[in-house]
């Protein structure tokens, strides 16, 4: 492999292919971003029905969460691509990639808004009953605005472990990355060198970024918590 | 229903398919054994050497954190010097879930406040004495929630290798599901694919909700306890 990565022709074989590379990088960043929409709306939708004080909504998102956490996204897919098309329900390759990736990592935001909203000091919403909110809208108005900071960190954290599961679809034979990269890699001259490597370095571009500015910005919210938590003792002090 | 779980469910699949399960059990418990081992490495070395070593732990972690598990266990599968099929794909899980777990052992590293250090130095321990008897059991009793959803990812994780033909229990699934005419003589209809991949399911379920269920009676533990001590200061101060 390491020859192969220092040899000029097998780089030059894969630059030859250079466009399917291309063309299935744009549907794994499709499929994420897709993903990444219908996972925080079932995330959120999931996350406030766990926090209700209902029995049955609590009840059925408890039931979303565990089903999805516990069993494995390729199993999820496999029931997609395999099992459906028995009752008659036929999806393409992409887009049950995009259903079960999406459906599977909503069951993880919904558990990250469940913490999030929980965080908040219950007077919140009892203040916003008081002056008249109903339930939705002190949702959408006063809890979930404030949620926002506090999920920030583990929910880019979700979605880099998000980019990197869509590459399930290479399980069921969609042109992903993953699988574009594989299929070209064991077909012909079996040259895994290059397309692995840039198939890694193209996913390390997705993901690293992120990750990183989702660290940082969690260390630059812990400092000023640090520092207001420290402001009202510094003036107290200054006073006496 | 009851009439084809009976007729799917022949002593022979039903073995095979709990073969399937068995191998999963031991993928995990090996790969996590190991993981935790070098991951507690990793962490070490990225925590506490600030020259060469800390800095290529950090580019390793980085690296395996930001691309996918089965981009490795593809490219291992091929080329990793090991000789059995089993041991190639430990090796790609363990490469990429140690980089995971130094992560959490670091977190739970940087949760321990330095004066603990400091108050061991005093005492005459060594660093080496000071990791072993002060710090490690207090970050390793912080972190054990976050290690156990780790490990529940370690389990799931394990049916992409049905990728690369091993004959895990997802693996097993699909095989069995395509051969379910030849043997059973049942033509394969939902009921069919319901019935086993509900079968796989539930296995996965059963292993991994009662590692849930560890998680949360240990964090309901840790928190019991803590209130138990304020309750305690509270009533001593009264």
């Amino acid at each position: 492999m390491i020859e192969q990565i220092l040899s000029y022709e097998s780089w030059m074989a894969f630059f030859k292919d250079w466009t399917l590379f291309a063309q299935a990088f744009g549907v794994t960043v499709m499929v994420s971003v897709l993903a990444l929409l219908l996972a925080l709306a079932l995330g959120v939708v999931f996350g406030v029905m766990s926090t209700s004080h209902h029995a049955l909504p609590r009840f059925i998102a408890r039931g979303y969460v565990e089903t999805l956490q516990n069993t494995p996204l390729v199993l999820q897919a496999y029931v997609f691509y395999l099992a459906l098309p028995y009752i008659g329900v036929m999806i393409g390759q992409i887009s049950v990639g995009i259903y079960a990736v999406g459906i599977y990592h909503g069951a993880y935001i919904a558990e990250v808004v469940r913490a999030g909203i929980q965080s908040i000091p219950k007077g919140q919403a009892e203040a916003a009953a008081s002056q008249g909110f109903t339930y939705v809208q002190t949702m959408r108005w006063i809890i979930l605005p404030q949620t926002i900071k506090i999920i920030l960190p583990p929910l880019v954290n979700q979605m880099v472990n998000l980019i990197k599961n869509t590459s399930v679809i290479a399980l069921i034979g969609g042109t992903d990355l993953m699988n574009r990269t594989n299929d070209w890699a064991t077909t012909g001259e079996c040259i895994y060198g290059p397309p692995f490597l840039v198939c890694g370095i193209l996913y390390f571009l997705l993901c690293f970024p992120l990750a990183t500015w989702g660290r940082n910005y969690e260390e630059r919210l812990k400092r000023r918590d640090i520092q207001s938590t420290d402001k009202p003792a510094a003036t107290e002090e200054a006073a006496s | 229903m009851i009439e084809v779980i009976s007729k799917t469910f022949t002593p022979e699949i039903l073995q095979y398919l709990l073969g399937g399960a068995w191998l999963v059990i031991e993928l995990s418990v090996i790969i996590c054994i190991l993981s935790i081992f070098f991951g507690l490495i990793l962490a070490l070395l990225r925590s506490y050497d600030k020259f060469v070593l800390g800095r290529v732990a950090g580019i390793y972690i980085e690296i395996f954190r930001n691309t996918p598990n089965l981009m490795w266990v593809l490219i291992c599968y091929v080329h990793a010097p090991l000789p059995t099929a089993f041991m190639r794909c430990t090796f790609a899980f363990v490469l990429f879930t140690s980089a995971a777990i130094a992560e959490i052992i670091r977190g739970g590293l940087n949760s321990i406040p330095k004066g603990q250090f400091e108050a061991a130095y005093s005492q005459g321990f060594n660093f080496v004495q000071t990791l072993v008897y002060i710090i490690l059991p207090q970050c390793f009793k912080n972190i054990v929630p976050t290690l156990l959803s780790q490990v529940i990812t370690v389990v799931k994780d394990t049916s992409f290798l049905s990728m690369v033909a091993v004959a895990e229990l997802m693996f097993r699934s699909r095989n069995v599901l395509s051969l379910l005419p030849r043997y059973t003589g049942q033509t394969v209809g939902i009921e069919q694919v319901a019935a086993i991949f509900g079968f796989a399911a539930l296995i996965y379920f059963v292993i991994n909700f009662s590692l849930s269920c560890v998680v949360r009676w240990y964090q309901g533990r840790g928190k019991a306890k803590t209130e138990a001590r304020t309750v305690e200061t509270t009533s001593q101060s009264a």
